[in-house]
């Protein structure tokens, strides 16, 4: 049996320093949206000639009057992605920039992918998508309310926010990009990060009820060990399949399955050293299950 | 828990045989009448345009007010009633009367039968709202009288999109209403969206009228400006004919002077007033104003009586056809705009298919080896039970004819992740329930017994979070939604029915053998 509990407190510690940085970082930082939800243009463009690069690009954008136009690599060293503002919404925008690039670069380059979010649309995908995100933590309150006592449900719960908070934390520090996918990530982190607590939790009421004379401190520690071969499978097997995504699954969905696998990874850690911490702290005992169960 | 009746097993190979078919469907050209369904390709997959268009109804509002001032006026005159300072400002009609007249004013817009305002007996609302200060009266469009404007005008707009749209002639394009004043246009397999959107940026307002220099001109002038923005004229407000009145329009040659035009033929009523206008207008240039612009203003030399004509304007074969197709396929009650465009080439979609396949079959591998090595013959019965699984999900969205996406195909790895969970939940069970139980059948069956609780909540859980992305989410992250939905519910039925099966065969024929997970 692996000693969980010895470390319950260096992991609190650590999660509320994770917590608390990642919240400044959020504030402080902010993230960085994508035009789904910041509004303007993205141009991904495929070039055959060695002559169209990253600076050549640049200096071609920056001559059209764009206002602030970034210019990476997406991918490999023939694709390209471009992004801009369109602060004045411009309707033939596309042609224009088509028309002067193929003034320098001919026919030698292609758009793979063209969007453009006009600022009342990206105004409401981010509405939609806060509202999403709060709306999925507030059911999966409900649903852990309904199943478990309160002091689960508040574990739970913590738990939940320190994977959301680090996760986002984490894409504020590198600046990596939130659009649509990112939230739809988000959302699955949710979910899986509830379930993780709670097959754990599952059976932290189980041994409640078997075991009159264990402390919840030793208590969890067993529970935690006897569902530990289930909490590695799943994860490897879950990661594996991310993982996959993330090398195979082509530039699109990087951003996607990275927010997935730290979702899955803290998910995991939280759902151990968060989760299970607070039934410690908040001292449940065979009492709180055995009256929940005269209720019922 | 282990038993499984003849009928059972039946009933369950059937139905996986079932699906397994129906998802090679995919694969396979059957005989259409056979089966015909397959997964549809979302447009960041197999290549297209994806537009959102907004009616900017301002125009139209004001329009109807101009209208509506006109009316007032009348409507009241017939009854002796003198409307004083009518005028429009901030979408408001102002006026005021003397106060003999204030009550039967206010009688005629609160009456239920009113024909100057209409009644809606199923909101209980009028069209329109009156306000009176004194005797200055203030009549704006009702909440239910402007939704009823903006729903007649997207329905008018969504036909003349779909016209205009069908006569570019892309396979299959899906044409919906959104809300009460959007569109939305997904064009499969466009790969340059520039024409239709070209298309769909002009509101096509046609009218011909009289180049004027007469400052009293009865129905008003306005100065206008040509086409290609250098030279302007002064044109008269009244309309000789305008685009309703066009029963078809055609590119041509104009073989005389070599030049592509446009014909157009008039329906009667257009051909007797184009006709008049042509006879008694005689030495004066008719302006064709397209959208508060002029194409072309020719002087007219004959009376034109036979209903067609024909409009030059320099225009090149393609600005002709499109302009001959936006004549055809008429004038959009409002001017639409573009507020949200996504545009995927076939061959990034490609790509991303290509990928996404990798993509699985690599996930695919490495979970089946990692159980294999991990439980033997147990990761081979979840093995089997996950190859089933993928294909019966596969075929639960070719059921549906669902659509795929990329962040789809994301959702389907995801599954095959995740769906090793509840095997691997009884599996630990089943192994914990041996340590004090020597009969093998008895640890199974409370193997499975006892994780139901926790599979059920881990699984509650997830479906949780795809039943909110499937409603709050859109496009491509929809798709997520649904694989990753649907995935669970297969799931649960490959775990507890195929799964188990196979573990019951396995249980019952090592009923004492020692150490069997």
């Amino acid at each position: 049996m692996i000693a969980f509990n010895k470390y319950y407190n260096h992991f609190n510690l650590l999660s509320s320093v994770l917590i608390v940085v990642s919240l400044l970082f959020l504030i402080f930082k902010g993230l960085n949206f994508g035009i789904d939800f910041k509004g303007g243009t993205l141009i991904e463009l495929r070039a055959s000639d060695s002559k169209i690069n990253v600076s050549s690009l640049r200096d071609r954008f920056n001559q059209m009057d764009l206002g602030d136009v970034s210019v990476k690599k997406f991918g490999n060293d023939t694709d390209f992605l471009v992004k801009f503002e369109n602060k004045d919404n411009k309707k033939n925008i596309i042609e224009e920039i088509k028309t002067n690039l193929d003034k320098s670069f001919g026919n030698n380059y292609d758009f793979r992918r063209v969007e453009n979010v006009g600022p009342k649309v990206s105004a409401e995908l981010l509405k939609s998508g806060i509202i999403a995100i709060s709306l999925s933590l507030a059911l999966m309150l409900i649903y852990i309310w309904i199943r478990f006592e309160w002091q689960f449900s508040l574990g739970a719960i913590l738990a939940l926010f320190h994977d959301v908070i680090v996760t986002l934390g984490i894409f504020s520090l590198f600046s990596l990009e939130i659009n649509l996918s990112i939230i739809a990530a988000v959302l699955t982190i949710v979910g899986y990060s509830m379930n993780d607590t709670v097959v754990i939790f599952d059976r932290v009421r189980e041994n409640l009820r078997k075991y009159s004379d264990i402390k919840i401190f030793e208590l969890t520690n067993i529970s935690i060990n006897e569902t530990l071969s289930r909490t590695i499978i799943t994860s490897a097997t879950t990661l594996l399949a991310l993982l996959a995504i993330y090398f195979f699954g082509g530039e699109i969905l990087k951003g996607f399955s990275l927010a997935m696998i730290l979702g899955v990874v803290f998910g995991t850690y939280s759902s151990i050293y968060i989760a299970n911490t607070v039934l410690v702290r908040l001292r449940v005992s065979q009492k709180t299950v055995l009256r929940e169960d005269e209720k019922k | 828990m282990l038993y499984f009746s003849k009928l059972r097993i039946l009933f369950i190979t059937l139905f996986s045989v079932l699906f397994i078919l129906i998802a090679s469907s995919n694969l396979f050209k059957f005989d259409d009448n056979f089966f015909d369904k397959k997964i549809n390709l979302g447009l960041d997959l197999q290549g297209g345009s994806y537009l959102l268009l907004e009616i900017d109804n301002e125009p139209v509002i004001e329009q109807k007010l101009q209208n509506l001032t006109t009316t007032i006026r009348n409507y009241f005159k017939e009854k002796n009633i003198k409307i004083n300072n009518i005028k429009i400002e901030n979408q408001n009609i102002f006026f005021n009367v003397i106060e003999n007249d204030k009550q039967s004013i206010l009688n005629v817009f609160q009456d239920e039968n009113s024909d100057l305002n209409p009644y809606y007996p199923r909101f209980k609302s009028h069209q329109l709202e009156i306000e009176d200060t004194g005797l200055n009266f203030k009549v704006n469009f009702s909440r239910q009288g402007l939704i009823k404007l903006k729903t007649s005008s997207q329905d008018q707009a969504i036909e003349i999109v779909r016209r205009r749209v069908d006569e570019v002639g892309t396979n299959e394009p899906n044409i919906l209403k959104r809300g009460n004043n959007r569109i939305l246009v997904e064009l499969p397999g466009l790969d340059d969206p520039m024409r239709i959107k070209s298309l769909l940026g002009k509101t096509a307002n046609l009218t011909f009228r009289f180049v004027t220099n007469d400052e009293n001109d009865r129905f008003g002038i306005e100065k206008l400006k040509f086409e290609n923005g250098l030279e302007e004229a002064v044109v008269s407000k009244r309309i000789i004919i305008s685009g309703e009145n066009l029963l078809d329009a055609q590119p041509k040659m104009d073989t005389q002077t070599n030049q592509t035009i446009v014909s157009f033929t008039l329906d009667r009523v257009g051909a007797k007033r184009f006709g008049k206008a042509t006879s008694t207008g005689i030495g004066k240039q008719l302006a064709i104003v397209l959208d508060g612009k002029i194409i072309s203003a020719p002087v007219v030399r004959d009376t034109i009586a036979s209903g067609s004509g024909q409009i030059s304007g320099g225009f090149t074969f393609q600005s002709a056809t499109d302009l001959a197709l936006l004549l055809r396929s008429g004038a959009l009650p409002a001017p639409l705009e573009i507020i949200e465009e996504r545009t995927v080439g076939p061959d990034l979609g490609q790509d991303s298919i290509n990928a996404g396949m990798i993509a699985l079959t690599i996930g695919f591998m490495l979970v089946i080896i990692f159980m294999f090595v991990k439980y033997k013959i147990f990761g081979l019965i979840t093995n089997v039970t996950l190859i089933v699984n993928l294909f019966i999900l596969l075929g639960v969205l070719t059921l549906f004819e669902a659509t795929l996406t990329l962040p789809g195909i994301a959702g389907i790895i995801l599954t095959v992740g995740m769906a090793v969970d509840a095997n691997v939940l009884i599996f630990e069970r089943i192994k914990e329930e041996l340590k004090d139980e020597t009969n093998n059948i008895l640890a199974f069956d409370g193997g499975y017994t006892k994780s139901r609780t926790a599979i059920l909540d881990a699984n509650i859980t997830t479906l949780l979070a795809a039943i909110i992305l499937f409603f709050m989410g859109s496009g491509p992250v929809k798709g997520f939604a649904v694989t990753l939905g649907v995935g669970i519910f297969t799931t649960l039925f490959s775990v507890y029915f195929i799964a188990r099966l196979f573990t019951s065969i396995y249980v019952t024929k090592n009923k004492n053998k020692e150490k069997l997970i």
